[in-house]
């Protein structure tokens, strides 16, 4: 008998041994569902799985009464809209400040305090702001999510360009390259990668503050969607939604891993 | 004279790292530095590479003051992280062409850009890598990724090489052949070269001329408060084992470090 961290599940095992958790969660679900349902049919609190389905299924393809629209597919693109705007933007912001404050000492020494003190700001604290000047519409929920994000990301982009090796920054200069060439062929390609990491690792926060806005203000979205029909205690609808933005997160997740894979075979490669 | 030095010091604050350095190096002399380990071979590289300044004295690179950043007429190879990680052989070697050329884009096109690939080819051959083109440095063994930088360095045609302790990291057998290789650029290209090495035994066969970094004067209540200074300027061609083993004794380093040492 081996020592236990020396011990590794053969590979079918492991992959089974992941799935037993989500099994195990989904049958006591099953049976506290039944177990409830059994003593009262109308209790909403835990929908049978079925119930579940045939409210997702009726929201992704029968109009709605009200609106004649889609809801599932109304939601998703408006929140996705949003969740793009914001997190587009942010990975614009944090690879343009990043890399000025990280690479040019003047930009450097005029930018760093203030991003340390703008990322120190709890970004919900500041969304009435946000709703008061740039009102309910869509602007102000881009921008909670912008200013929740970005200054992480330009952070872990500033940090990545101060922690190339000086030594390729002189030897590009002795290949006569300038300031500009440098930043295009030097610390660009270098950041990018660690950008789409920074990007994964701050989607998270990005879907927090997009449903947390939606929740406040908003007419269509996953997040409103869910917190509309909290008043009626709506589980069916509440519980795939959430399984359904889950599983849009874990795909965003899935395509960045990918993107940096396929467009930057070098990355993960350099650690020897 | 391609490098002179006049009375160079170098002091950060309070502590002289160099002091007094009078130096004339002519174009094509073969240039090795020995000195025991933070007596200031790298700050001296460094100021002829323009990343510092001396902080007294004159330093002038063919009779004019040194340029106060790098640039393309002072060539350079570290011991690691000399090369671009992201970019494979052949571009490693072809960006040098590319800053050159393409101010803006940072890439060159069309006819151009075959010209420049033809000569990133030919360098890349003159190192001995032309079966490595599409590999990635993190692909290339220590001492490839070392002909890749001096094939970097040499695009530009510098005045001056500057190699720090450039084969410190390789395994003996690969070190000859690397001596073998920066021998043959040296002659074949004119090149002239300061290079940095722990290996005494290297200095002196790789060099035209030896210089023996060390500190004369000591304070012992203040370590830093006398810096290094040039103790021998060799010529090589006249190796003395008495010679050897008074610098040896006098630096405290060994002739030929142990195999592998140094990473
Ligand atoms: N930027 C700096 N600020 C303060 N002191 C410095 C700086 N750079 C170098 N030094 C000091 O200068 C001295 C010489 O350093 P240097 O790197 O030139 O030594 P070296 O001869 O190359 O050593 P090694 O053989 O270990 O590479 C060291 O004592 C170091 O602490
Ligand atoms: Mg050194």
């Amino acid at each position: 008998m081996k020592r236990l961290i020396n011990e590794h599940p053969p590979h079918t095992v492991g992959y089974l041994l992941g799935l037993l958790p989500f099994a195990l969660l989904l049958l006591a679900y099953v049976a506290a569902s039944a177990a409830r349902l059994a003593e009262n049919p109308d209790d909403p609190l835990l929908p049978s799985l079925g119930m579940m389905l045939e409210t997702f299924w009726r929201l992704a393809t029968e109009p709605s009464r009200r609106t004649g629209e889609l809801v599932l597919w109304v939601d998703t693109a408006a929140s996705l809209t949003r969740l793009a705007l914001g997190v587009g933007i942010s990975m614009l912001t944090g690879l343009v400040v990043g890399i000025l404050a990280g690479l040019i000492p003047y930009s450097g020494r005029t930018l760093s305090p203030l991003i340390t003190a703008v990322a120190m700001i709890p970004p919900l604290a500041v969304l009435p702001i946000l709703f008061i000047t740039f009102g309910v519409g869509e602007l102000a929920k881009v921008v909670l999510i912008v200013f929740g994000i970005a200054p992480f990301i330009i952070r872990d982009v500033q940090q990545r360009v101060e922690e190339l090796p000086t030594e390729q920054l002189i030897k590009a200069q002795t290949l006569g390259a300038s300031t500009w060439l440098m930043v295009l062929r030097v610390v660009l390609p270098q950041v990018f990668p660690r950008l789409l990491d920074a990007t994964r690792l701050a989607l998270g926060a990005a879907w927090l503050f997009l449903i947390a806005s939606e929740a406040i203000a908003a007419t269509e979205g996953l997040g409103y969607r869910i917190f509309l029909v909290r008043r009626f205690l709506d589980m069916a609808t509440i519980l795939p939604y959430v399984v359904w933005i889950t599983l849009l997160a874990f795909l965003f997740d899935l395509l960045l891993r990918l993107a940096n894979r396929w467009l930057f075979p070098w990355y993960g490669g350099r650690r020897r | 004279m391609i490098v002179t030095l006049r009375n160079v010091w170098k002091t950060y604050g309070r502590d002289v790292v160099l002091e007094r350095l009078n130096l004339e190096v002519r174009t094509g002399e073969f240039v090795t530095i020995v000195g025991a380990s933070g007596c200031g071979k790298t700050t001296f590289l460094r100021m002829l590479l323009g990343e510092e300044a001396p902080s007294r004295g004159e330093l002038l690179l063919e009779g004019a003051p040194m340029p106060a950043e790098p640039g393309p007429d002072r060539g350079v190879v570290f011991q690691k992280y000399s090369v671009f990680p992201h970019l494979n052989a052949l571009d490693n070697v072809l960006v040098a062409e590319e800053f050159g050329r393409a101010r803006f884009t940072g890439r060159l096109f069309g006819g151009v850009r075959r010209r420049a690939r033809t000569k990133a080819l030919e360098m890349l051959e003159a190192v001995g890598l032309t079966h490595a083109l599409k590999k990635y440095p993190h692909e290339l063994s220590g001492g490839m990724q070392q002909r890749l930088a001096i094939a970097q360095a040499l695009m530009k045609n510098p005045k001056i090489l500057l190699l720090d302790e450039p084969f410190g990291a390789l395994d003996p057998g690969i070190r000859r052949d690397m001596h073998a290789l920066i021998l043959d650029l040296w002659r074949r290209r004119r090149l002239t070269i300061f290079m940095v090495t722990h290996d005494l035994k290297e200095g002196f066969y790789l060099g035209t001329r030896l210089l023996v970094f060390d500190k004369v004067r000591h304070d012992p209540q203040a370590p830093n408060a006398y810096g290094a200074n040039i103790t021998y300027d060799i010529p090589v061609g006249r190796i003395e084992p008495e010679l050897l083993e008074e610098i040896r004794d006098q630096t405290g380093l060994p002739v030929a470090p142990e195999a592998g040492s140094g990473g």
